[in-house]
């Protein structure tokens, strides 16, 4: 680093500032081709633009102060230069920064996992569920809910259920204690089905209806690798004038090529449910085999997902008592439902439904 | 049910489809067939079929006969039910219907001087002994296998008396009140006078629709027999079979409704079999009707159908044509209708006896479209104008999953039910808990009132498998009430253990403890547009703290005034109780509360350009001084360049008093419109020491 003092300037015309000026660049550039650390850029800076014992600052409360006024203005412009000079060669000297060998000292193992924050799953099914609902939210449906415990009246007696209907008996349904004595209708139980919510929807919305209804339901059921005794349903209701049975065919179809896939087929079975007539069974296409038959779906091609039909007027009649304007005559539609569980369970290979209600953190953390 | 191509194949010679194919058009049809077994050459293939019990008519080899002629428009041949000429008869057989509610016809034809044999040979003709041996039905004797080929072949019950066991005649009657009778399967029964009972003019004879009975049974000394072929209502059969626990292939058909014209020809089909190892008839058949049941079955009155209502509701078919009249006649006619033409395309349907599930107009368009083939109709999406709405509170649920997924907890789904002890141990309102009437277990006795015992449960389940580190939560309904009236309510539990969601080689890992969850709860919160939300406990002689907590870690939280729920660690009790070894974390917040309250609407601030200026203050504090007593202290302050304080670290010192401990404050102070000056900054620190020093903290020296 230079160590020469700032000369006291004689003369302050422009060859003598120049020949200066030129001076103190030159060991400005001499000083800055010699800065190898960081510590001696920082020692270069402090030597030359050091606020208070920098060269700089030097030259200017010397020079510039002795300088006669005529001569302030050359010396002026030659000081800004040399200080742009100078800074540019720090700036140069910095970006240099430290050399390989210093940067290699601080290498890191950059194959070591990455720290992770955990997030949570959604549940399987909680998942699957609104993957249905958004499918059927596209086509005009919105969601409908209701109670889980519901009365005899809304979950059997105006689904059209006979009274003597095995489902009514409580080998089938779970029902709330202490009800022997009310009237049939009045009942409480664990609702079924989500069908309930057609008819509550129903007496609160003339036609038309469009809703999807997601829900928990129970019955009184064995347990086993398939069949629990809570499980979730969502179902599906449509009602306006000139609904037809190809209408609910059409549906059901776009909704299956959109909930597997553009390639998937459906295929429609007869089948009876109280509350729809006609009724049917719904089998799509093997999603793992394209249908060519494989374990999946017993060699048939064929995997069993919904059920559904045209709802029956009976109903209709049930929901006439508080909105008039469903008269059978006059406007028609048609119901749908699914279990979530078998779709949750086809989707994501999963053998055993208790797994769903376990709380497993191992099972869980599978659908991050 | 067991059904043999060859056997359906003598009532339909023109079937035009091999048995795969008529296999898969029955099952389209919803004559569902589930396996088809080929039984070697000339023997057809055997169906396993599952028949809807709505279609109990088709439950039968002719029954399903019936859907293939229907299906392919091919011919049904009409069963042989040509006899001999009877003998006269020195009087008519006496039959009375007593219980006219509950038997609708009952047919006797008495047949003398059979032979009972364990023979088939009688029958070649209908090959009886063939389907038998394919069927592999066992052969018992000519009287009981007459009665099982007529069940296969049509469905109707019928049953055989050993006429000279019957005194007097026949009265279908209810029993009487200690009546005996010993059925068939050898059991003496003690009727109940709702039974309804086929009885001679001394006794019971047989359960009426349900089983015979013994002593009147044929035997191989039964020499002259009264073929009983009847209708009996489907409830009356249904309670007599329930109350005796049985259930044969007689009840099975009635109590879903029988055939009301199908007697005459079931009778006369079993009796040519009886007679055919000799024998003959005596007198013609005893046919007593109710009219009033036949009205209601095989003399319903017809109803209305037009070609306009069925494409109304069935819509277009993949063929341009549609449903056409011809459809409409030849699907009907085929299945047993009488169509009578009402109007341009309209008619007035007369329907089948052995059809009673089908009785409306709707009913009849079913038939045309599922005889029609379901996949022959085409897709069409219906016209849609409205728009979708959603559920109020859909945006703040996903709020508060989306924050709890993010804080690394897992959604769970829990039983809807608990026990009476968890539901004591955790219910809000204490004693509003609802009791099932038929729980599926001890376990699940009640209707969960809170999410928690769910929560421990599966904490517990995960920490027995050795799954160390835990977080779940549940969204869920719990109940409350009674049992006259329940009411459910949107819950949210989590619940948590061993060590934080973190996961990394380089840092060390962290048991989560009680104010790890209370961030989750705070983050929730911050969901919502509040202006007071606070934590606070209450002394355990309250009673106010939920009985599952630790009383001294634990919270309640509340927002706007509102109790929103309860967290902290499970009271030590409870963990010893389920052998929970590791600290456990849980708590309940009422979404029926929270979601009462607005999202928070985020809202962009003008940033300071100015340079902030942070101050750490080492504060000394006796241990009843809460933070929230320094942290009031500084807001009541107002000072608006005091932008931002919190607890940097606290800390027990040894250097200390014993009741001392060290907080470490970080204060931030900024201008919105200035560099703060030095003055300033010394008046405002000033401040906060004053404040603090007013809250009971001294400043470390």
């Amino acid at each position: 680093m230079t160590t020469e003092a700032i000369p006291t300037l004689m003369a302050f015309d422009d060859a003598s500032l120049n020949q200066a000026f030129a001076a103190l660049e030159q060991q400005a550039r001499a000083d800055a081709a010699a800065l190898a650390t960081p510590d001696a850029v920082e020692a270069f800076r402090l030597h030359w633009l050091g606020r208070k014992q920098g060269r700089l600052n030097e030259v200017s409360s010397r020079w510039l102060k002795a300088a006669p006024p005529e001569a302030k203005k050359a010396l002026g412009q030659r000081f800004n230069a040399l200080k742009a000079i100078v800074e540019g060669l720090l700036d140069a000297a910095s970006g240099a920064g430290p050399t390989d060998a210093t940067l290699a000292a601080e290498a890191i193992d950059i194959t070591l996992p990455g720290s992770r924050r955990l997030t949570g799953a959604e549940h399987p099914i909680t998942k699957t569920l609104n993957e249905i609902v958004s499918v059927f939210a596209a086509l005009g449906y919105s969601v409908g809910v209701g109670p889980e415990v519901e009365t005899d009246f809304y979950n059997f007696e105006c689904m059209n259920f006979p009274p003597g209907h095995p489902a009514r008996d409580t080998q089938d349904t779970l029902v709330v204690a202490n009800q022997e004595r009310r009237a049939q209708r009045d009942r409480l139980l664990l609702r079924t089905h989500t069908s309930p919510v057609q008819m509550r929807t129903m007496e609160q919305q003339p036609p038309p209806v469009r809703i999807v209804i997601p829900g928990k339901v129970h019955r009184n059921d064995a347990q086993d690798a398939t069949h629990s005794p809570i499980f979730h349903q969502v179902e599906g209701l449509c009602v306006d004038t000139n609904i037809t049975f190809s209408d609910l065919k059409g549906t059901l179809d776009h909704a299956m090529k959109a909930l597997f896939g553009s390639s998937v087929k459906t295929r429609f079975f007869p089948s009876f449910f109280p509350f729809t007539e006609p009724s049917a069974d719904v089998q799509i296409s093997c999603i793992f085999c394209g249908g060519k038959g494989c374990r999946k779906c017993k060699h048939s091609g064929w995997i069993e997902l919904l059920g559904c039909g045209m709802v029956d007027p009976a109903v209709f009649a049930f929901a006439q008592e508080k909105q008039p304007a469903y008269d059978p005559k006059k406007i028609s539609g048609f119901a749908f439902g699914m279990g979530v569980e078998r779709i949750a369970m086809m989707k994501y290979g999963i053998s055993e439904i208790d797994q769903f209600y376990a709380g497993d953190m191992r099972f869980l953390g599978q659908f991050a | 049910m067991k059904i043999l191509t060859k056997w359906l194949r003598a009532y339909l010679p023109e079937l035009p489809v091999d048995d795969a194919q008529l296999a898969e058009d029955l099952t389209l049809r919803g004559i569902a067939v589930e396996g088809i077994f080929d039984l070697g050459p000339g023997n057809g293939s055997l169906y396993e079929m599952d028949i809807t019990t709505n279609r109990v008519d088709a439950m039968n080899h002719y029954g399903i006969a019936r859907e293939a002629a229907a299906i392919y428009g091919v011919p049904l041949l009409p069963l042989d039910l040509t006899l001999p000429a009877p003998q006269p008869a020195a009087a008519v057989f006496p039959v009375r219907i007593e219980a006219e509610d509950a038997c609708g016809r009952f047919t006797a034809r008495v047949l003398r001087s059979i032979t009972v044999t364990d023979s088939r040979d009688w029958f070649a003709q209908a090959e009886v002994d063939t389907y038998f041996r394919l069927l592999e039905q066992k052969k018992i004797s000519s009287a009981v296998d007459a009665t099982n080929f007529v069940w296969l072949a049509m469905g109707q019950p019928t049953h055989a008396f050993d006429l000279d066991k019957i005194e007097g005649g026949i009265i279908v009657r209810r029993a009487r009140k200690g009546e005996k009778l010993k059925t068939l399967d050898g059991i003496e029964r003690t009727l109940d006078p709702e039974d309804l009972v086929v009885a001679d003019h001394a006794k019971p004879l047989a359960l009426a629709g349900v089983m015979g009975g013994w002593d009147s049974m044929i035997t191989p000394a039964t020499k002259n027999v009264l073929v009983e072929a009847a209708w009996f209502e489907p409830m009356a059969v249904r309670r007599t079979a329930r109350r005796h626990g049985l259930h044969t292939d007689a009840s099975h058909r009635f109590e879903r409704g029988a055939d009301f014209d199908a007697a005459p020809a079931a009778s006369a089909l079993v009796s040519r079999i009886l007679l055919a190892a000799g024998g003959s008839i005596e007198g013609d058949l005893v046919d007593v009707r109710v009219p009033a049941l036949e009205a209601r079955t095989a003399a319903r009155k017809p109803i209305a159908l037009a070609l306009s209502e069925v494409q109304r509701i069935l819509g277009k078919t993949v063929d341009a044509e549609g449903i056409t009249a011809a459809t409409v006649e030849g699907v009907l006619a085929a299945l047993g209708c009488t169509l009578a033409p009402a109007a341009t395309d309209a008619w007035s349907v007369t329907l089948p006896s052995w059809r009673l599930d089908v009785e409306r107009e709707i009913d009849l368009i079913e038939e045309v479209a599922r005889v029609y083939g379901y996949n022959r109709f085409a897709n069409t999406l219906p016209a849609f104008g409205g728009g979708v709405t959603a559920l109020p509170w859909v945006q703040a649920e996903a709020a508060v999953r989306d924050t709890l997924r993010a804080a690394g907890f897992h959604e769970a789904i829990a039983s809807t039910f608990c026990s009476a002890a968890d539901a004591a141990l955790t219910a809000p309102q204490p004693g509003l808990v609802v009791p099932l009437g038929n729980p599926l277990s001890e376990e699940a006795g009640v209707l969960r009132p809170s999410l928690v015992p769910g929560m421990l449960a599966m904490v517990a389940g995960n920490l027995h498998r050795d799954v160390s580190d835990v977080r779940l939560f549940e969204v869920g309904t719990v109940f409350s009430g009674t049992t006259d009236k329940v009411d459910e309510r949107p819950a949210l539990a989590f619940v948590a253990a061993g060590q934080l969601p973190e996961q990394s080689p380089l840092h060390p890992a962290r048991l989560i403890d009680f104010h790890d969850v209370k961030g989750a709860v705070e983050q929730i919160l911050a969901r919502f547009q509040t202006r007071t939300v606070y934590f606070d406990r209450f002394p355990p002689e309250a009673g106010l703290t939920p009985a599952w907590l630790h009383p001294y870690r634990s919270a309640r939280v509340v927002a706007e005034g509102t109790t929103v729920g309860w967290f902290g660690q499970l009271h030590p009790h409870e963990a010893a109780a389920r052998k929970l070894k590791d600290a456990v974390l849980l708590g309940e917040l009422y979404l029926d509360r929270l979601y009462k309250l607005p999202l928070r609407k985020p809202a962009a601030r003008e940033l300071s350009r100015f340079q902030p200026v942070r101050r750490d203050f080492s504060l000394v504090l006796d241990q009843s001084i809460a933070w929230e007593e320094i942290d009031a202290a500084l807001a009541a302050l107002n000072v608006p360049e005091i932008v931002d304080w919190r607890v940097r670290e606290v800390f027990r010192d040894a250097k200390l008093g014993a009741r001392d401990y060290s907080l470490l404050l970080g204060v931030t102070f900024q201008a919105a419109d200035r560099t703060l000056r030095d003055e300033e900054l010394q008046s405002y620190q000033a401040q906060v020491i004053a404040a603090v020093n007013k809250a009971g903290a001294r400043l470390r020296s």
